[in-house]
């Protein structure tokens, strides 16, 4: 291997390849191709770094310089003036919140990153996820090594039930007991699946740590494998994710040249082999019995429980199924021991989360928190605050199985207790922030057309009472609803809750049980004064002109598709609310801002 | 979900249809192929016609109704062809909320076809898709294999007129 001087690492994250960081690393490449430097620098595609509101980002290291929003017309000056003649190119810095210090900055030093800790997303962004070796030298495989020379499979059950590790995908389960029951069952074939079909929308980590770091999952499953006693794994990933395909079968093509995977792994005479299967757009797959019917190549319709799975499974073979981001923890848990992640985390809820912070916050992207870090940290600190100078309204967590957080409890911490105790989930991970002009009622809507669509079918209170429910939401939201609708809407979602076949029922009417918890007075103004408060709801909005700003140029009246607006030149103009259809094109015409809705 | 039947002829060739026996055989027994193969069949056609469908079933043995019963189920299947430019508005949480709703109307009054629908002279198609996972690029467009993103209702009427103005000279 050649030593190098210098590594360029891009990210090769989702984000940033949407937004062309491919042709940097062409461009990084041929400038330094030019300048003969080739085999003194390195670039190197790593995964996601999580800032993704920065994207597409750069590192180079031995300095660490974290170059951001990096375009590939920048490469040349990059090259040139940093790997040539070792001056950073302050222009590009990400310096956040170090403005003042204007030099190169560690990462770890800025707010962003200071108060994550990053255990499952270890090496997101700092290896080249389509290289083995990478992985290797930052201990990859070296748990699995320990857990097939030197521990009993009940050890490595007892270890996972030590750290305390809780399922990731939204129920939070412990991990070492569902290990622990499968391991119990007597039959020759059993089978360790990956749950990758990440279906909350609004939630990323699952694909970027497959993107990021997919030898990490593999690892994981070789070890629930040889925990439980199976020889044969699945990876149920969404098709929609082709990056992530890519990435996770290179990656087992290189395990199997390794030995890692495939039979007699490391002499000891352990079998396991993994298989991708691509899901093909269904939420409810997501529940592990259907995601089950699902690899079995049927509709992917959940059934009751029990049997569970750990029993009775995939091809009714004793099954565990866990999450990417659960998977992500085990080697660590392994080479770390189960005390230093017990140690991490409040009482209950141990070690880290991963959450896609989205919405309305100044830096999206992934990051990584102890459980327990208050939403607060998480959104001010950490994600930088509500943009445009708006006012932070609620947070979304959980997706359309979760609730909303209003204002007001901002410093719940963040655990599976604490968030449960507020009316919403952990769920996997998704935490949308929404500001001011997001109407709650609204919201609730949009779970609910996603959950009326995603809806297999199979159970009458989810397939008819969430379109019923459905129904109900869309009269308040325009403008025919009563006080008693408001009432009925809350009864049906408790006859959903208690008596759909599964998750997605059980689950689909909480966005707008905890809307109504916290924000009842805004389903109250759309019934009782016809009004949104947010001014979202079309059908609610009036749009007015305000006498004392307009000149009277016209350019509304002439703008306007159906002739609402009248008025002489150079005086104030009227809108005839009878004929509008709140298009909203007058307002965006204003230059004068006299054209307000409410 | 408009499932409509289409109204563009099928137009599937022979080297189609030996590409997809080929793969169909390279499966042999193995269990729960009927999804890898519908994936196939999506990427050789483009769509999964009834034609399509029929092969699959007289080839693996499982009836027509259950094949037609998982074509329907998964959102990615499709039964009816898609535009020579498929256009996908991504409407995830992180989207929505930052105002793809408004986008998708824009786009769809611009193209003059229905999301989930394609256009009858088959240039133009319109999906609202789920969650893409690049919520740090919120709101996010697609069309064909091209990304855009961090977008206004103002860029998105840009592309999409560049994309008409297109399809208008060819």
């Amino acid at each position: 291997m050649n030593i190098v001087r210098s590594h360029v690492l891009v990210c090769g994250g989702t984000g940033c390849t949407s937004s062309n960081s491919p042709e940097i690393i062409k461009q990084f490449n041929k400038e330094l191709d030019k300048r003969g430097l080739s085999d003194e620098v390195k670039v190197i595609q790593t995964g996601c770094f999580g800032l993704c509101a920065l994207g597409p980002i750069v590192i180079v290291y031995p300095e660490g310089s974290f170059y951001s929003m990096v375009k590939p017309e920048d490469v040349e000056e990059i090259v040139e003036e940093h790997i040539l003649k070792g001056r950073i190119v302050k222009r590009l810095l990400y310096e956040g919140d170090l403005k003042e210090a204007k030099v190169a900055t560690s990462l770890n030093d800025t707010n962003f990153y200071k108060k994550q800790k990053r255990i499952a997303l270890r090496n997101c962004g700092v290896i080249d996820p389509e290289n083995i070796d990478e992985y290797i030298a930052n201990d990859g495989y070296q748990a699995l090594a320990k857990v097939l020379t030197q521990m009993t499979p009940e050890e490595v059950i007892d270890t996972i039930t030590a750290s305390g590790l809780r399922g990731r995908g939204g129920a939070g389960f412990p991990t070492g007991r569902k290990w622990a029951f499968a391991a119990k069952e007597d039959n020759p074939v059993k089978y360790v699946c990956c749950n990758a079909d990440e279906g909350d929308p609004g939630a990323f980590m699952d694909r970027s740590l497959l993107e990021g770091d997919p030898h990490s999952i593999i690892e994981a499953m070789a070890i629930a494998g040889y925990a439980i006693g199976a020889h044969q794994g699945y990876v149920y990933v969404r098709a929609e994710y082709p990056i992530a395909v890519k990435r996770l079968q290179i990656a087992i093509r290189q395990a199997r040249e390794y030995g890692f995977l495939g039979e007699d792994i490391f002499g000891t005479g352990f079998n396991f082999d993994l298989d991708v299967r691509l899901g093909a757009g269904a939420f409810v797959c997501g529940e592990e019995t259907a995601l089950m019917r699902s690899i079995e190549g049927h509709r992917g319709e959940p059934r009751p429980r029990p049997p569970f799975p750990a029993v009775k499974g995939l091809f009714d073979k004793p099954t565990i199924l866990n999450n990417v981001e659960t998977y992500a923890n085990v080697p660590w848990i392994i080479n770390n021991g189960p005390e230093a992640f017990a140690s991490i985390g409040t009482e209950k809820s141990k070690g880290t989360k991963v959450f896609a912070l989205g919405g309305k916050i100044t830096n999206t992207g992934l990051v990584e928190i102890p459980m327990g870090t208050t939403l607060r940290e998480v959104i001010e600190e950490i994600g930088g605050g509500v943009p445009n100078g708006k006012k932070f309204k609620a947070a979304q967590t959980g997706g359309p199985s979760g609730g909303c957080i209003p204002e007001s409890l901002i410093d719940t911490p963040m655990d599976f207790e604490s968030l449960a105790a507020v009316g919403s989930i952990m769920g996997s991970g998704g935490l949308i922030v929404m500001d001011e002009d997001n109407c709650m009622v609204d919201i609730a809507k949009f779970f609910l057309q996603f959950t009326v669509d995603e809806s297999c079918g199979k159970c009458t209170p989810c397939r008819i009472g969430m379109r019923r429910l459905l129904e109900l939401v869309d009269k308040i939201t325009s403008g025919n609803g009563t006080l008693e609708d408001i009432e009925l809407t809350e009864q049906l979602c408790y006859h959903i809750k208690e008596n759909s076949l599964c998750g997605l029922g059980q689950t689909a009417p909480n966005p707008v049980l905890s809307t109504l918890q916290h924000f009842r007075d805004e389903y109250i103004a759309h019934v009782v004064d016809k009004r949104c408060p947010a001014g979202v709801c079309k059908n609610l909005l009036r749009y007015q002109i305000l006498a004392e700003k307009c000149i009277g140029c016209t350019s509304c009246a002439r703008v306007c598709p159906v002739g609402a607006i009248s008025g002489e030149v150079k005086k104030p103009h009227t809108i005839d609310t009878s004929k509008c259809i709140k298009c909203g094109a007058c307002m965006e015409k204003c230059k004068f801002g006299a054209i307000v809705k409410n | 979900m408009p499932n409509l039947k289409t109204k563009v002829p099928f137009r599937g060739t022979k080297e189609q249809e030996k590409e997809l026996v080929d793969f169909i055989r390279s499966m042999g027994d193995d269990k729960g192929a009927v999804m890898p193969i519908l994936q196939k069949a999506q990427e050789i056609y483009g769509y999964l016609p009834e034609e399509v469908q029929i092969i699959i079933a007289e080839m693996t043995g499982v009836p027509l109704s259950e094949i037609y019963g998982i074509a329907s189920f998964y959102a990615q299947f499709t039964l009816n062809p898609k535009g020579k430019y498929q256009i996908s508005v991504c409407l995830g949480t992180a989207c929505y909320v930052k105002g793809a709703g408004d986008i998708l109307d824009k786009i769809c009054e611009m193209v003059g076809c229905e999301a989930g629908s394609i256009t009858d002279d088959g240039l133009f198609s319109i999906d609202a898709t789920r969650c893409i996972g690049a919520c740090g690029l919120a709101p996010v467009l697609t069309i064909n294999e091209n990304v855009y993103g961090r977008l206004d209702i103002a860029q998105a009427e840009h592309i999409i007129k560049g994309y008409l103005d297109k399809a208008k000279e060819n």
